[in-house]
């Protein structure tokens, strides 16, 4: 099934040669999505929510059908819950803003986890500035999976990511959420689902979370489009983030009625082609199966994690078995720096991540700058993973020489 | 193939670098950051008749980076603050004799811009 898959990404036959190593970062795009972004602005062109002609029925019909499939990929209770927002990061913050800055004190506490992005880091630091709440980060173990997480008196919410995007450690999120509603059943829990969404089955009612976030463009959708996913109660209680046009129900001089859901937390003239290439992705996606990614995932990342770890100067960050995580592997070759193995590489067309990938605290705890990271997505083949192992001898031989 | 970037000449500015280290009782003493990767220059140096008498950095960063440092250190060694203060971006590129894509420019230029926080306001 995955075996020709490369054909369906024009970036592939743009340049053969390619050994692309940085999903993590964002993935390809296959043709449908391309076509999906272009169809748009060939036949549906208009703006949405607003004018009565038939084209901007159009418009407004393919924006809203990517709410519709969005809500059945995630298996939300109501398309209302699904809000379109700008990319992951963005979504956080709604949720920092929107619901943090409102219904936390000083003195409260929100739990992060070492391994966090700075999206899901810096929206917390700055209420902790700002507003005096308190933040407690969970520590990792030598192969960087999280502590058990206390659930104090203090504690009001969680914030945590689902896929470690430097380590590949998968969180069992299920495991944690019902162990903290057990702890205390008031406290929140959001989950980055950045990585995850693109690598396996995310079903928010099966994993008890509060709040979900993730961008379009790791899952082969468009960039500047993210998600988050919250119960329709907590919405309605939420404040907007950002206010203006097509999020309210009347304005007057004195006051403003915001709109009902999910039309509240969505003002201005959003990224309409790249929802509506997200709907082509999600399509795509259920099309392959999530099962059967995950199951090519597994494949890989065993085959990668085997070869890797023979490498006897190469040392892998992280998990150092395939069990709980996936295809993202932070690793050091004899102490070179990312920078410069990311660059050697690059001259056999073999592209990686090097550097602090949004996560300095996690950086810190490894006691590294930085890291060289490559990470596999399903139209990777066992090829790519044996062009990057010729790859980091050529490091050696470059380093050692 | 192995990069062209990585010539003999540069790994020896990296694998042995001039003027590493730290000056006791330096006359300045900064670093500077680079946030897109982390990379990190403590410079030190001495003054003498606002010329420069010594000059020594210590780093975490790419072989880029440290190369650069080392030569871009070598080549201001004896020179005036003034002189020091107008050398253009371009010069310190030039000394590493290999063409850099934009991103590792950066790598490269770090020492200069910690050399210029160095001698600002002297």
């Amino acid at each position: 099934m995955f075996n020709n898959i490369k054909k369906d990404f024009p970036i592939f036959l743009s340049y053969p040669d390619l050994v692309y190593l940085d999903s993590a970062s964002t993935s390809q795009k296959p043709q449908v999505v391309i076509d999906a972004v272009m169809d748009f602005y060939k036949k549906k062109n208009a703006n949405i929510h607003r004018g009565i002609y038939k084209l901007a029925e159009e418009a407004t019909a393919a924006y809203e059908h990517t709410r519709d499939l969005t809500s059945q990929f995630i298996n939300a209770i109501s398309r209302n819950e699904i809000i379109f927002t700008g990319n992951t990061n963005h979504a956080i913050n709604l949720v920092a803003e929107g619901w943090g800055r409102k219904f936390l004190k000083k003195g409260d506490i929100v739990v992060l986890t070492e391994m966090e992005h700075h999206a899901n880091v810096i929206p917390w630091l700055r209420l902790k500035d700002e507003i005096g709440i308190e933040l407690v980060f969970i520590p990792l173990d030598n192969e960087g999976k999280l502590e058990k997480i206390e659930i104090t008196k203090s504690v009001k919410f969680v914030s945590l990511t689902h896929i470690s995007n430097v380590l590949g450690t998968v969180n069992p999120i299920e495991e944690i959420i019902a162990d903290i509603k057990k702890q205390n059943a008031d406290v929140k829990v959001l989950i980055d689902a950045a990585q995850s969404i693109a690598h396996l089955p995310v079903d928010v009612q099966k994993i008890g979370c509060d709040f979900l976030a993730f961008s379009s463009h790791k899952m082969l959708g468009p960039s500047g489009v993210g998600v988050l996913w919250t119960k329709e109660i907590l919405l309605k209680e939420m404040s907007p983030f950002m206010v203006g046009s097509h999020m309210i129900k009347k304005v007057t001089k004195e006051k403003v009625e915001y709109a009902n859901l999910p039309d509240k937390f969505e003002t201005g003239t959003g990224n309409l082609e790249g929802v509506v290439g997200l709907g082509a992705a999600i399509t795509y996606l259920q099309k392959l199966g999530l099962e059967n990614i995950q199951k090519h995932d597994k494949t890989l990342t065993n085959y990668a994690l085997k070869k890797l770890q023979s490498i006897p100067y190469l040392k892998i960050h992280g998990p150092q078995t395939v069990d709980n995580r996936i295809g993202i592997f932070s690793f050091d070759i004899l102490g070179v720096h990312p920078h410069d193995v990311a660059q050697i590489l690059d001259g056999n067309n073999i592209a990686i991540r090097s550097g602090h990938h949004c996560c300095q605290i996690l950086m810190n705890t490894l006691g590294v700058p930085a890291t060289a990271r490559a990470s596999f997505y399903f139209y990777n083949s066992e090829q790519d993973v044996d062009k990057l192992i010729s790859g980091t001898e050529l490091v050696r031989k470059t380093f050692l020489a | 193939m192995t990069d062209l970037i990585y010539r003999e000449f540069i790994l020896d500015h990296y694998k042995n670098p001039q003027n590493y280290g730290v000056l006791e009782n330096p006359d300045k003493d900064v670093s500077e950051l680079n946030p897109l990767c982390g990379d990190e220059i403590h410079l030190t140096l001495k003054l003498k008749n606002k010329q420069i008498e010594s000059i020594a950095f210590e780093s975490v960063g790419c072989a880029i980076s440290k190369a650069s440092a080392s030569l871009f250190t070598e080549e201001i060694k004896g020179k005036t603050v003034k002189e020091v203060s107008s050398i253009k971006s371009q010069e310190v590129l030039d000394l590493l004799e290999v063409e850099l894509t934009p991103a590792r420019i950066k790598c490269a230029l770090l020492i200069h811009q910690t050399v210029l926080k160095s001698v600002s306001g002297v």
